[in-house]
């Protein structure tokens, strides 16, 4: 019985995840309000089928109950938090809030089959996330002090991050865990959100002069230092690329972009010489095989997953991401695309894409610079970091050890990926009902 | 009334032009979603290009899941002869099986105890079925095992037992090559063992052991480094020939032993050979003309013209291999040169690396990459993959070819292997003895390649420590040829 409906479902959840895809896409050109409507229910069916499928196979398997007890869970709580959103703020962005769900799913059902204790986990994070961020909307519609106040929490986000390099643990090679009493967490994952807004704030408010420009490009170089000297790669050349693009988009100047990207690419070249973790990243992305018990053993690992799943993967239990080191988090889309193949990996990329779409029109349609530059920073942020795991894990570039969004294990990575998406579903808000007062106001003029 | 909608469309576009800054995000959107692109396009061309190469790693584990999967391919001949196949007993077990036995031991390899061979470079696909996609499916549903693909091979099996027995209970390896192509035809290394199994575990611990230095689990016509003696005349030869106008105006006076600062190299049994040009001398093998030969050339250039031949870097070859290493450069003193030139010295190569190097000269001067697998077809009869012949590299003329060519025939007319001169096509080649030790004993060499106006087939013969290359190994040479174009 589990062969033949793990053998099924294998094709099966290529299609779904496929179809789910087009339909995001076909969203972009639907014109009618209906249609793409439909769009998004079948979107969300797709999903649900998905998610069924997906801990039917892993029951089957393990006659784990739990199992069970989590997919309850996990759809009982999807429902009360779409119910809920719907209820308090009325139109939010829903191929946002469709494409959050499922990523959420592929979670869900990849970490209940790695490890069912973090799946557990991870739930209790995206519950807690969803239900605190409740407020965020609300929050940044009234909470004024947040666009005015940008050089204090720009301090205050600096400051955390020296509290990580004095007093931080090292988890894989990098400083940037804080363990407070039974809690471990990233502090800069949070300081990305506090970044964005802080950035976004200065520069709403900066007059472009080039003293200006320097004062706050000098802050900004302060937060990547910091995460350079806490040997966090990844972070810094986060930060780096979001501030250069908030700048960009902010002064609307081509040759800070592309002074900015050049001496991005001066830092990478000086630090490659500089710091042998750089070297030892580069090399083993180069040849893995050279060293492949050692330096290459991760990226390795992660291709034969990737490369021995082949397209449909090996199924739902069926392989062996147990060898991939950090599956659970920086390297679980080794897993995914192992199990649930690389069609399957290919759309889940797409969905990101489309996802990323989506919030750079929140950004195109903020008419607040404040709110518009936020939501660029959280859109460069996510994109960013997206490519830098994905990128990693394929061997496309050199592994930086970054989460991917909303899917890797950890409860910092989860929270802060949150708060951005809620924070970009209250400024796609905000601007709507921005539109729908002036169109008032319009057909007003018109009735005169 | 149309004017109000004029109004308002002016309205909304005055709205838009107060948001500045859209078209800079378009552009960061734009740029970031290019990276995505370039990542999918990476992706899929990892899928379908580099996986089957990246997982067909021993690093990777998850063959023990395709084996509970799949049934384990054949090996096959060139003529679809049965290398290697896993029987069934009816019972649920399962056995590989080697028609052959010793026959193929280390081309095709073994898969107990590890894998080797073609066994070990064609492991997950040897595991991967792409039988009829229905049959499979419906075999999964049951609970059955599939298929897997079966390797189709470049080896000749007659030639193959040819060289086997010519080599008989000697040490040694021989490789049968075709020059155009670079597809192996045969691949011997001596002494074996049985791959079967049952026979592998029991054996295993004594192998690995080793208590009689035989080496048996290495395949020495790949992975054995041996001094190329004479052989190497041919390298010092082409270096020669590029670093002198006219070679016809050689001329060397053998005396039976060559003399500089002190250093003297002596002429096989001290014979003398008398008034010597480059051809007779390369036929006769005069160790004192080439060891002369060595102190008039560039070592630097020598040193680049044998990097060329792929001395001291990795063979363009998927067959696991050892390196072959040239060690002259610049500071070498006359000692190492002289010794190097006629073939002895630190010089160490492959005998397949040999019989690539004739089989350049016979092909004009392009290297062919070779190759053992030539196909991999499904259960069902399509192919799944199949071997392009591919040019490693061209690294001679046409006209230097010919004149190593003439050189070449010159050693079977009259020079130190006349016995192949009675076939009825000509052959082209070059004996060596390599002294590997102190006490004079020397491993013979052949390498060579017929019909030498137009080849067909290339040889590398070694026979350890038998004696010279025209006593031992020039008769397994003509066995080969014999067997492959006849008397």
């Amino acid at each position: 019985m589990e062969t033949i409906i793990t053998e099924l479902s294998r094709y099966l959840i290529v299609i779904l995840m496929a179809l789910y895809t087009f339909w995001g896409f076909a969203a972009f050109s639907a014109k009618k309000k209906k249609k793409k409507a439909r769009l998004y229910r079948k979107q969300r069916i797709n999903m649900h089928i998905f998610l069924l499928l997906g801990h039917l196979i892993l029951y089957l398997n393990t006659n784990d109950v739990i199992i069970l007890g989590l997919y309850g869970c996990e759809l009982v709580f999807f429902m009360i938090s779409n119910f809920l959103y719907r209820k308090i703020y009325g139109k939010m962005n829903q191929p946002i809030v469709n494409h959050m769900q499922m990523l959420f799913s592929i979670s869900f059902v990849m970490l209940a089959r790695l490890n069912v204790d973090s799946a557990k986990k991870q739930f209790a994070y995206m519950a807690a996330g969803m239900v605190v961020c409740m407020i965020l909307p609300w929050l940044l519609r009234h909470y004024h002090k947040l666009q005015e106040e940008g050089w204090f929490y720009a301090v205050l986000g600096l400051i955390l991050l020296l509290v990580v390099l004095f007093f931080g643990k090292a988890k894989y090679g990098a400083k940037n865990w804080l363990y407070i009493g039974p809690l471990s967490i990233q502090p800069s994952e949070f300081v990305k959100v506090i970044f964005v807004f802080a950035f976004a704030s200065i520069l709403s408010q900066t007059k472009f002069t080039l003293k200006n420009v320097a004062k706050v490009s000098a802050m900004a170089a302060a937060f990547v230092l910091v995460l350079v000297l806490e040997k966090d790669l990844g972070a810094a050349l986060i930060f780096f690329l979001c501030y250069l693009f908030m700048l960009y988009v902010a002064t609307g100047k081509k040759r800070i972009l592309a002074a900015g990207l050049g001496a991005g690419a001066a830092a990478s070249f000086v630090g490659y010489h500089l710091f042998s973790h750089v070297r030892t990243r580069v090399l083993a992305w180069q040849n893995p095989w050279s060293d492949i018990d050692n330096k290459g053993y991760q990226i390795a690992q992660s291709l034969f997953a990737i490369g021995t799943g082949g397209w449909f993967g090996m199924g739902l239990m069926q392989g062996m991401p147990d060898r991939v080191p950090i599956r659970e988090s920086d390297f679980i889309f080794a897993a995914i695309s192992e199990e649930l193949g690389a069609f399957f990996g290919i759309c889940m990329i797409l969905i990101y894409v489309s996802c990323f779409i989506w919030f750079a029109s929140i950004a195109v349609k903020a008419a607040n610079p404040f709110f518009k530059l936020s939501a660029l920073g959280f859109t460069v942020i996510m994109m960013s970091q997206t490519f830098l795991t994905l990128g990693g894990v394929t061997k496309f570039i050199p592994s930086t050890g970054v989460t991917l969004p909303l899917v890797s294990y950890g409860g910092s990575s989860v929270l802060s990926v949150i708060v951005m998406m809620c924070s970009l579903q209250g400024i796609h808000l905000i601007s709507d009902k921005e539109d729908e007062e002036i169109d008032e106001e319009q057909e007003e003029l018109e009735e005169e | 009334m149309t004017k109000n909608k004029k109004n308002s469309k002016k309205n909304k576009k005055e709205k838009g032009e107060k948001r500045g800054g859209n078209r800079e995000i378009l552009v960061v959107t734009y740029m970031l979603s290019a990276l995505f692109l370039g990542l999918i396009g990476y992706f899929v061309y990892f899928m379908a290009v580099q996986s089957k190469d990246v997982i067909n790693n021993s690093y990777n584990q998850r063959q023990t899941i395709l084996a509970k999967r799949v049934v384990r391919g054949k090996i096959l001949g060139r003529k679809g002869e049965v290398l290697a196949e896993t029987v069934s007993d009816g019972k649920g077990g399962e056995t590989r099986s080697y028609p052959y036995g010793r026959l193929f031991t280390h081309v095709v390899g073994h898969s107990s105890q590890g894998k080797t061979g073609v066994e070990l470079s064609e492991n997950f696909n040897l595991l991967t079925s792409n039988d009829n996609p229905v049959t499979n499916f419906q075999k999964k549903l049951d609970g059955k095992k599939t298929i897997g693909d079966n390797a189709i091979t470049t080896l000749d099996v007659d030639l193959q037992r040819v060289a086997y027995d010519a080599l008989g209970n000697h040490k040694g390896a021989i490789v049968i090559m075709e020059p155009s192509t670079g597809k192996i035809l045969a691949m011997v290394s001596k002494p074996d063992y049985d791959p079967s199994p049952a026979s592998l575990d029991i054996q295993w611990n004594s192998l690995v052991a080793d208590a009689n230095e035989e080496s048996c689990l290495v395949n020495r016509a790949t992975q054995g480094l041996y001094p190329p003696g004479s052989t190497f005349k041919i390298m010092t030869t082409l270096a020669y020939m590029r670093q002198t106008e006219d070679t016809s105006k050689f001329s060397y006076q053998c005396q039976g032993t060559e003399k500089q600062d002190g250093i003297v190299v002596n002429c096989y049994r001290n014979h003398v050979h008398g008034n010597l040009n480059l051809q007779s001398a390369f036929a006769k093998s005069c160790n004192s003309c080439f060891a002369y030969l060595g102190t008039k050339l560039n070592t630097n250039e020598y040193r680049k013209v044998c990097e060329s031949f792929y001395f001291n870097t990795k063979l363009p070859t998927k067959m696991v291999h050892n390196k072959s290493s040239f060690v002259l450069n610049k500071d070498s003193n006359k000692e190492e040169i002289m010794h190097t030139a006629m073939g002895q010295g630190k010089t160490q190569i492959t005998p397949l690396h040999a019989a690539m190097i004739v089989s350049t000269i016979a092909n004009k001067g392009v290297m062919m990459q070779p190759y053992v697998v030539e196909k991999l077809e499904s259960n069902s009869g399509t192919v799944v993959r199949e071997t392009k012949e591919t040019a490693a590299r061209t690294i001679m003329t046409e006209e230097e070819t010919k004149e190593l060519t003439t050189y070449m025939t010159e050693v079977i007319r009259s020079g130190t292997a006349t016995s192949l001169s009675s076939l009825s096509y000509p052959v082209a080649g070059k004996t060596g003895s390599a002294e590997y030790d102190a006490t004079k004993n020397s491993h013979a060499w052949f390498l060579g390649f017929a019909p030498a106006d137009k080849p067909k087939v290339a040889v590398a013969v070694i026979v350890e420590g038998a004696g010279t290359g025209s006593e031992y190994a020039v008769p397994i040479a003509k066995k080969v040829f014999q067997s492959f174009l006849g008397n």
